[in-house]
């Protein structure tokens, strides 16, 4: 039904038998299996394909990418590349191979014949690349990360130098580029598994029976109910870093409090997105631990500073004293979510915890006003999203409070929205007065937020939605590209937040603050800013 | 009987076409474009998004659009759900299973009850167990059954501990390859100890929440088809004829009586179907309602499209196969 | 004995039933409230009050006589919006039924107004589009619709009518088809009585008691589908105080605030439970042949 014919006999063949020796061995009663309950289907197993954290975390456990990020940090460490050289020119990155990773055998069907090597990175990043690649229209054929992290325009080529070193050109220095290699859509399939089912003639399989080098390898996905992996024996990792428990199990549970009860149950180790109004009860409960982490977003309310009045520094500082941003953080968020000062969340580095924010006084909101020459009462629009997003719990909802706070200082903001698509297109074009948004961040790089308040950016059409292009700030955002020195950009970054408060383009509303719940008995779990969910290192007392 | 027969089903080709053109029309309809609903908040560039909507077909002008969709249909091609990229058949085929046996538990619940429960009030007219059950039938079919089954979650699941919450089977104890799609069936195949016991213990409380409506139109329906017939001549000789109450309305009874119930029964299809949207959503039961809603806010107009037409063609099915047994069971169709 | 007339003789009979007269006693008291909702509710529906969110109701601990049911997770007070929720809900019910009795009687008379090849092709187009109608299971159907119109009050009357316009639809053109066939028709028309004369005078009332029933029945049903949109957020929308919206607000705080869940949909139950009962009251007393009990 949901896998192709030979494959779907083969199990079926060898599912009675197999169940019956399994049971007969009596071998399920000592395995040690691990319940996610996760709160969607994953679209396919193919990182590249996707654009979701879902689909993300489901095809997360079979693969490893050339560069990873440290269980629970933003720092890149190496991966399937055990090291790598930075030409002085930022451009040029060769990385040597680890030896001896094997790939999954007997999934879907292969039996791999070779250990990793070079030609599996190649195919990796050429499938999304050559669009006459025999895979890239495999799937539906979109590679949306690798084109909006710029591996499409800005990289030159990607040449094997021999079966166990690979090296990246790019057109312009840009350091990111090895922090953008640890993110999934760069995870590394076997190109041997791809030949073969091209020789078999399906190829569809590749994306839905996945088949990589990661500390769990695939067993079964029953679609929108449950999806089954198992320890990988030959894992290349260190003994920390591998998977600790036998059985990895999916079961998908797209409501909230059905998460919990099942948590409450017994029935799964770990859950993600907890109901805020569930929390005080969880953190009692002496059977769960929560944790938190404040996410990698922001959520902020632009201004765009190309439409009066917002063309006027007081006029954007009176509006950012106007709001009351602790109720914000009290009643939408539910207290998940830290006020937000700076345009990256305290967990990047090189944030800047010297700079004050603007304090809630709509007494010198007013006086503000006034002084710019600004007749009330003013008519502005406020946009918001019709859809909930990471950095933003209930966007209507704090729309709602911004206009009873607006109206105090004499503003009238009419609420609008559109359909999500429409309402993004629009505030790229610029066509709002003011309007709320956010940012997730991809890699863990300041960079990956502060282009949004690049002047490149601040085209009709780009992200910059505040339209704001201050000559000061972007200088320092192109220099900052080009060193390689963390030391250095660290100090360009901070001045840049300083200018940015200063010039107050919009107003920063919150970062989310990421709640995770697991049973007592879990233990090596580390909580990611990313937001993303692994398992490896992670075990059942 | 033959010509009965042929007669209601040429009768439903037009419908079947009726709803190709609307389900079509309607979802084109629907606000929101399908690639830019799954893009974040980075956007798309106007040469991707053409270039996209181009491979997807959604440049096309609307007829081709329609012609075409016509055209794989007629092959049984269902289309390409845009969120996996697999066909909708496919999808539906892995996900029907789920709602069927969810439906038929729900109505296996629903006769199984409601038959006896309006038999008996039907016997016993007027006592204050009569009473009780129509005011009970009342409130069951009166019953908004997404608050009902959250209610049900509430304490049945959670205080009381006596259902699991959600799922079909416990993840942890049991694992086995589906050969039916049917959860019971399956865990019987595996023959894993208490594995059937796990299915059956999971599918408990969706399943009441699905049967409580029917249950309640079918207690009722039994006891006014009962009442209707226990007041007959045939019956009133029957008993003075001697034969014991519970021959009489067992048997004789019962059977006639059966009629307009299996019609009834057969009309609760397509409340099962609807109902199956709200309890799969509270349940997390994987089946194709939760499918349904999800690709509706996903702008997934193949999958829309494709699940609505087959959908309604059960239904229509069924309702077809129900007219057929009424034509079977009711004699002056059958030798009409 | 003199003989009571027809209005009377309704209504002693209806009264007997103990069941319909307690549901008929409740649906009033739910109108009047209703309809007094302004005067009879302490405070705004859509007020809210920051410094008392997500209260307790009176009798639970922390509560207050200053929100006899407690407030939601925006700080309003809960029994100002199960007042005006029955506002809304009657006004869906009555709309819905409304419309589509109105709309229902005419395509069902259309059916079978019409002479020769146009009356038989008017006939079997109204009966297909019906007969589509009610393939599509009525949720997905009023989901379709709403997603195509944006989810609002009035898209959820229009997608409701729709799902429910077929019933009409079918007890008229099946009544008014059984009537045609009666002596005293065909004497009308012998006698030179006009087509539309016929119908209205004649046929209509004839199907009157069935019909009434249908829509009694058909508020109720109404009332519930709009709550089944409004719970899956494609109803009325935030802030307007619909008891399916309110629910589905609730769902959060099933755990933490169980009652913001209960008393909505106990609002729903109580409201149809005694409407069905009533309708059945009237079914039983309108037409003794119809009579169940």
């Amino acid at each position: 039904m949901f896998e192709p014919a030979s494959t779907r006999s083969a199990i079926r063949i060898l599912s009675v038998p197999l169940a019956l020796a399994a049971a007969l061995a009596a071998a399920p009663a000592q395995a040690k299996t691990f319940v996610y309950c996760s709160e969607g289907s994953p679209e396919n197993f193919t990182p590249a394909l996707n654009t979701t954290g879902t689909s993300f975390d489901a095809a997360r456990p079979v693969y490893d990418k050339l560069t990873q990020f440290t269980r629970g940090s933003t720092q890149v460490e190496p991966g399937l590349a055990e090291s790598w050289t930075v030409s002085p020119d930022a451009k040029v990155f060769t990385f040597k191979l680890r030896k001896g990773v094997k790939f999954h055998s007997g999934v879907g069907g292969f039996r791999p014949t070779r250990d990793f090597d070079a030609d599996d990175v190649l195919f990796s990043f050429e499938r999304q690349w050559k669009a006459d690649h025999p895979y890239a229209k495999i799937s539906g054929g979109k590679y949306d990360y690798f084109a909006d992290m710029g591996l499409k325009d800005d990289v030159l080529s990607i040449e094997k130098v021999d079966p166990l070193t690979v090296r990246i050109t790019l057109k312009k220095p840009n350091v990111t580029m090895l922090a953008n290699l640890a993110m999934d859509f760069a995870s590394i399939h076997s190109a041997e598994y791809a030949d073969s089912l091209s020789k078999q003639n399906k190829k569809e399989q590749f994306d839905q029976i996945p088949v990589g080098t990661g500390p769990f390898s695939f067993v079964a996905y029953q679609k929108d109910a449950v999806i089954r992996f198992k320890a990988n024996p030959a894992y290349w990792g260190p003994a920390s870093e591998r998977a600790l428990v036998d059985d990895l199990v999916y079961a998908i549970t797209p409501d909230p409090t059905a998460r919990y009860s099942k948590l409450k149950a017994g029935e799964c180790h770990f859950v993600i997105a907890p109901r805020p109004a569930d929390l005080p009860e969880m953190q009692k409960d002496a059977t769960l631990q929560v944790i938190n982490k404040p996410g990698l977003n922001i959520a902020y309310w632009a201004f765009n500073n190309q439409k009066p009045p917002f063309d006027k520094k007081e006029v954007r500082q009176a509006f950012s004293m106007a709001i009351d941003k602790a109720a914000i953080i009290r009643d939408v968020y539910l207290g998940a979510g830290q006020a937000a000062k700076n345009l990256i969340p305290p967990t990047l580095w090189s944030y800047n915890d010297t700079v004050k924010d603007y304090p809630f006084d709509a007494a010198k909101a007013k006086e503000l006003l006034a002084k710019a020459g600004v007749k009330t009462p003013l008519e502005i629009d406020l946009w918001y999203m019709p859809v909930q997003r990471p950095y933003n719990p209930n966007a209507k909802r704090i729309a709602e409070m911004m206009q009873a706070d607006l109206a105090k200082i004499g503003v009238n903001a009419k609420l609008v929205t559109y359909e999500w698509g429409e309402y993004r297109k629009r505030m790229q074009q610029g066509e709002h007065i003011t309007g709320m948004l956010g940012w997730t961040g991809d890699n863990g790089d300041p960079d990956n937020f502060f282009f949004l308040h690049g002047c490149e950016a601040a085209r009709p059409g780009g992200q910059n939605l505040s339209k704001w292009c201050n000559k000061e700030f972007d200088s320092r955002l192109e220099k900052a590209r080009t060193l390689a020195d963390v030391k250095e950009r660290t100090k360009l970054y901070q001045e840049m937040q300083q200018i940015e408060k200063d010039d107050a383009p919009d107003f920063k509303i919150a970062h989310s603050v990421v709640y995770e719940v697991m049973r007592k008995e879990v233990g090596g779990y580390k909580q990611s800013p990313f937001g993303s969910h692994q398992f490896n290192g992670v075990d059942l007392k | 009987m033959l010509r009965y027969l042929l007669r209601r089903l040429a009768l439903t080709i037009p419908t079947f076409f009726a709803l190709m053109f609307v389900t079509f029309v309607a979802i084109r309809l629907v606000p929101g474009d399908p690639v830019e609903v799954r893009v974040g908040e980075r956007g798309i560039s106007a040469e991707r998004l053409a270039m996209f909507r181009h491979e997807l077909g959604l440049d096309q002008p609307v007829w081709k659009q329609f012609a075409d969709y016509v055209g794989q249909l007629l092959h049984g091609d269902f289309g390409t759900s845009l969120a996996t990229n697999q066909k909708v058949l496919v999808e539906f085929a892995a996900l029907f299973p789920a709602t069927i046996e969810l439906s038929l538990a729900g109505m296996l619940f629903a006769v199984l009850l409601g038959i006896p429960a309006g038999t008996i009030a039907a016997a016993r007219r007027g006592s204050i167990y009569d009473q009780t059950l129509m005011g009970l039938s009342v409130t069951g079919y009166s019953m908004p059954i997404f608050w009902w089954g959250l209610l049900l979650i509430m304490f049945v699941a959670e205080r009381w501990g006596l259902t699991p919450v959600s799922g079909r089977i416990d993840l942890i104890k049991y694992y086995f390859e589906p050969v039916t799609g049917f959860m019971v069936v399956d865990a019987w195949l595996s023959g894993q100890a208490g594995a059937v016991k796990d299915a059956l213990h999971h599918l408990v409380l969706p399943a009441v929440v699905l049967g409580t409506i029917p249950l309640a139109v079918i207690a009722r329906m039994t006891r006014s088809a009962m009442l209707e017939v226990l007041n007959e001549d045939y019956v009133r000789t029957a008993r003075a004829k001697g034969l014991p109450a519970w021959r009489v309305v067992g048997l004789h009874a019962l059977r006639n009586a059966l009629i307009p119930v299996v019609t009834i029964i057969g009309l609760q299809v397509g409340t099962l179907m609807a109902g199956a949207v709200l309890t799969e959503t509270i349940f997390s039961w994987p089946g194709v309602g939760k499918w349904l809603i999800e690709s509706i806010g996903r702008r997934d107009y193949p999958a829309l499209q494709g699940g609505v037409m087959l959908i309604s063609s059960i239904v229509i099915g069924v309702n077809l196969l129900v007219d057929l047994t009424y034509g079977l069971i009711n004699p002056r169709i059958r030798h009409g | 004995m003199a003989e009571q007339s027809p209005l009377r003789a309704f209504w002693a009979a209806f009264r007997e039933n103990r069941g319909a007269f307690a549901g008929f006693v409740v649906v009033l008291f739910i109108v009047l409230v209703a309809i007094g909702a302004d005067f009879i509710a302490p405070h705004s529906p859509t007020e809210q009050f920051r410094e008392a969110v997500r209260a307790a109701p009176m009798w639970a601990e922390g509560g207050s006589s200053r929100f006899v049911l407690g407030t939601d997770s925006l700080g309003r007070d809960m029994l100002s919006r199960l007042i005006h929720g029955a506002r809304i809900s009657l006004f869906i019910g009555l709309a819905v039924m409304g419309v589509s009795f109105i709309i229902g009687v005419a395509l069902g008379l259309a059916c079978v107004s019409f002479q020769g090849t146009l009356g038989n092709a008017v006939d079997v187009a109204i009966t297909r589009l019906m007969d589509l109608i009610m393939a599509v299971p009525s949720l997905v159907l009023a989901i379709l619709v709403v997603a195509v119109l944006g989810p609002s009050l009035t898209n959820t009357i229009i997608a409701v009518t729709v799902v429910y316009l077929p019933r009409y639809v079918r007890l008229v053109r099946a009544s008014a088809l059984t009537e045609l066939g009666k002596d005293y028709v065909i004497a009308a028309r012998v006698a030179g009585v006009g087509p539309w004369r016929l119908m209205f005078t004649t046929v209509l009332p004839n199907c009157l008691s069935p019909l009434i029933v249908q829509a009694a029945l058909g508020v109720s049903d109404a009332i519930l589908e709009a709550a089944a949109l409004g719970f899956l957020g494609l109803g009325a929308q935030p802030p307007t105080a619909e008891w399916g919206t309110m629910l589905a607000d609730a769902r959060e705080f099933i755990r933490s605030n169980p009652w913001l869940v209960t008393l909505p949909g106990l609002a729903i139950l109580v409201t149809v439970v005694s409407i069905n009962l009533m309708g059945d009251g009237l079914r039983d007393a309108l037409d003794p042949k119809m009579r169940r009990s």
